[in-house]
């Protein structure tokens, strides 16, 4: 007799508690962010798909050395260079990503010795086509110069 | 209309459980041979999210299987990464600056505290309460934002590297985890005000799904689900492993066995991971994070290796057998909860399927990390 009551006490205590604790959120300020009107700024090592980092004159710092695409465990790196006549430097014609099979895990940015890429701050990427995840980085960058 | 079905006395039916059921936590499928509401035999079906991680071992590099790891358990990801790069280091004797070593605890720490806190929220969530699940996500969120800011990603983190870290911890890093430290221990004391002193959950937890010690020895069970049947075995304190002989902690163990126990071992191991991220922030040294003379391509000696780490669900194995070439000839993930979750098969015998459910909640499963 004494248990029966007791639990009918005890059951309606912890839920004036937890009404309580419950009823405390209403005076906390509001911390949601409503999404496409307001943004966060994604912070300095936010690891977005990598982009190439332009040098002085906006030309690309990269040597066409190959590491990133040896590092990279999926394969979604494929970069092309030539050498202009008379010039003993590779010159970079284009760097393809394939952001459909990256894992963003950084080994490319690891790997290269010149610290000609890094990753971007882009997030806000959705489609319904494969093919809008084939970033060629090497317009990307022409297109930021101007 | 069609007659209803009436069921013999001695006549069972089939149940079948996921592979969608919100109630499993991912792709896991239980069929179940009930007698009425009672469980007459189950059997856990797994395999729906088999990615073959340990055969993609063998085709890459060390580096190139870093990102793997991070993949396998989603929610506590820093721990199996850890546990890899251990395991490559003392096998290619790979000396990790003690900075590098600190952070790494200290992360791995807060990554079991959000890990716990997920496990924390969904478990009451299958119970029935819905508002615990919002305010152990908020404290995550705290978690999610710190290390954000640190290793860039915020689930997957892929921030250790072979001999120390992808990048170093900064001051707001260190203050804002001081801070996150304090605000857990007062919202600790709300859930425990909330939740664990609630009546419906210990009636809904006590004496529900006990498993035995010798039950859990049988099975290979590790981690919560073993220090709530009394197993003091915790990889950290039997098996020592980078900065954790430092640290002065405690493993929370009960001798229940039933859910309330493995509920109440999960809280006070956040307790204790307060108190390691504490303490290795004061003794956090200065210094490098990564080690001055880094070899060039990491190639093991041919041998066999093994580490053990405490992940945030038991004690996660990895055997790497390797014939001296750039990547591992064979490479074996012993992953907890694929241990922990054979345990239900046995267990849940003769439960009813509400108590099933919460019994299953109370094992704390992930699915991609048991099917690897």
């Amino acid at each position: 007799m004494f248990r029966y009551f007791n639990d009918i006490f005890s059951g309606l205590w912890s839920l004036f508690i937890g009404l309580g604790i419950t009823f405390q959120e209403f005076f906390k300020p509001k911390i949601t962010i409503h999404y496409p009107h307001q943004s966060i700024k994604m912070t300095a090592r936010y690891r977005g798909h990598i982009e190439l980092i332009p040098g002085e004159e906006g030309q690309p710092l990269c040597v066409v050395c190959g590491m990133c695409e040896k590092a990279c465990p999926s394969n979604c790196i494929s970069i092309g260079g030539e050498k202009p006549e008379g010039s003993k430097k590779k010159v970079l014609t284009s760097y393809r990503l394939d952001f459909t099979t990256c894992s963003l895990c950084g080994s490319c940015v690891d790997s290269c010795n010149f610290g000609a890429i890094r990753f971007s701050k882009e997030y806000n990427l959705a489609s319904t086509r494969k093919e809008d995840f084939h970033f060629d980085l090497l317009k990307r960058l022409e297109e930021s110069k101007q | 209309m069609s007659e209803p079905i009436v069921l013999q006395p001695d006549e069972t039916f089939i149940l079948n459980v996921g592979p969608q059921h919100p109630a499993t936590h991912g792709v896991l499928r239980v069929k179940m041979t009930m007698d009425g509401e009672y469980i007459y035999n189950a059997e856990t079906v797994i395999g729906y999210i088999h990615r073959m991680h340990e055969k993609m071992a063998e085709n890459r590099t060390y580096p190139q299987y870093l990102p793997n790891l991070s993949r396998l358990d989603y929610l506590s990801a820093m721990a199996y990464c850890h546990g890899y790069v251990l395991a490559v280091e003392k096998a290619a004797a790979v000396e990790v600056p003690e900075r590098a070593e600190y952070i790494r605890a200290i992360t791995v720490e807060m990554n079991r505290i959000s890990s716990h806190l997920v496990w924390f929220g969904a478990f009451v969530m299958d119970l029935g309460g819905f508002s615990p699940l919002m305010y152990a996500f908020d404290d995550r969120e705290q978690i999610l934002d710190l290390l954000e800011a640190v290793t860039g990603s915020r689930l997957t983190y892929c921030y250790f590297r072979f001999g120390g870290l992808y990048n170093d911890v900064d001051d707001d890093f260190i203050e804002g985890t001081r801070r996150f430290v304090k605000r857990m221990r007062k919202s600790l004391k709300m859930y425990h005000k909330l939740v664990t002193t609630n009546v419906i959950l210990m009636k809904r937890l006590m004496g529900i799904g006990p498993v035995s010690a010798e039950m859990c020895q049988r099975y290979g069970a590790t981690g919560p689900v073993a220090r709530g049947s009394g197993i003091n075995y915790d990889v950290r304190r039997n098996e020592p492993y980078s900065v954790y002989p430092e640290f002065d902690f405690d493993i929370p163990v009960y001798n229940e066995g039933d859910s309330y126990a493995r509920y109440k071992v999960r809280m006070e191991e956040m307790e204790q991971s307060l108190r390691i991220i504490e303490q290795g922030l004061d003794k956090l040294p200065d210094g490098p994070i990564n080690p001055e003379k880094k070899p060039k391509t990491i190639k093991l000696p041919p041998g066999d290796y093994y580490t053990a780490v405490e992940a945030g669900r038991g004690s996660f194995g990895i055997r790497i057998v390797s014939n001296g070439d750039k990547s591992p000839y064979r490479l074996k993930l012993r992953s907890p909860t694929y241990s922990n979750m054979h345990l239900f098969d046995e267990a849940c015998r003769g439960m009813l399927i509400a108590d099933a459910l919460a019994f299953m909640g109370s094992l704390d499963l992930v699915i991609p990390e048991m099917d690897r």
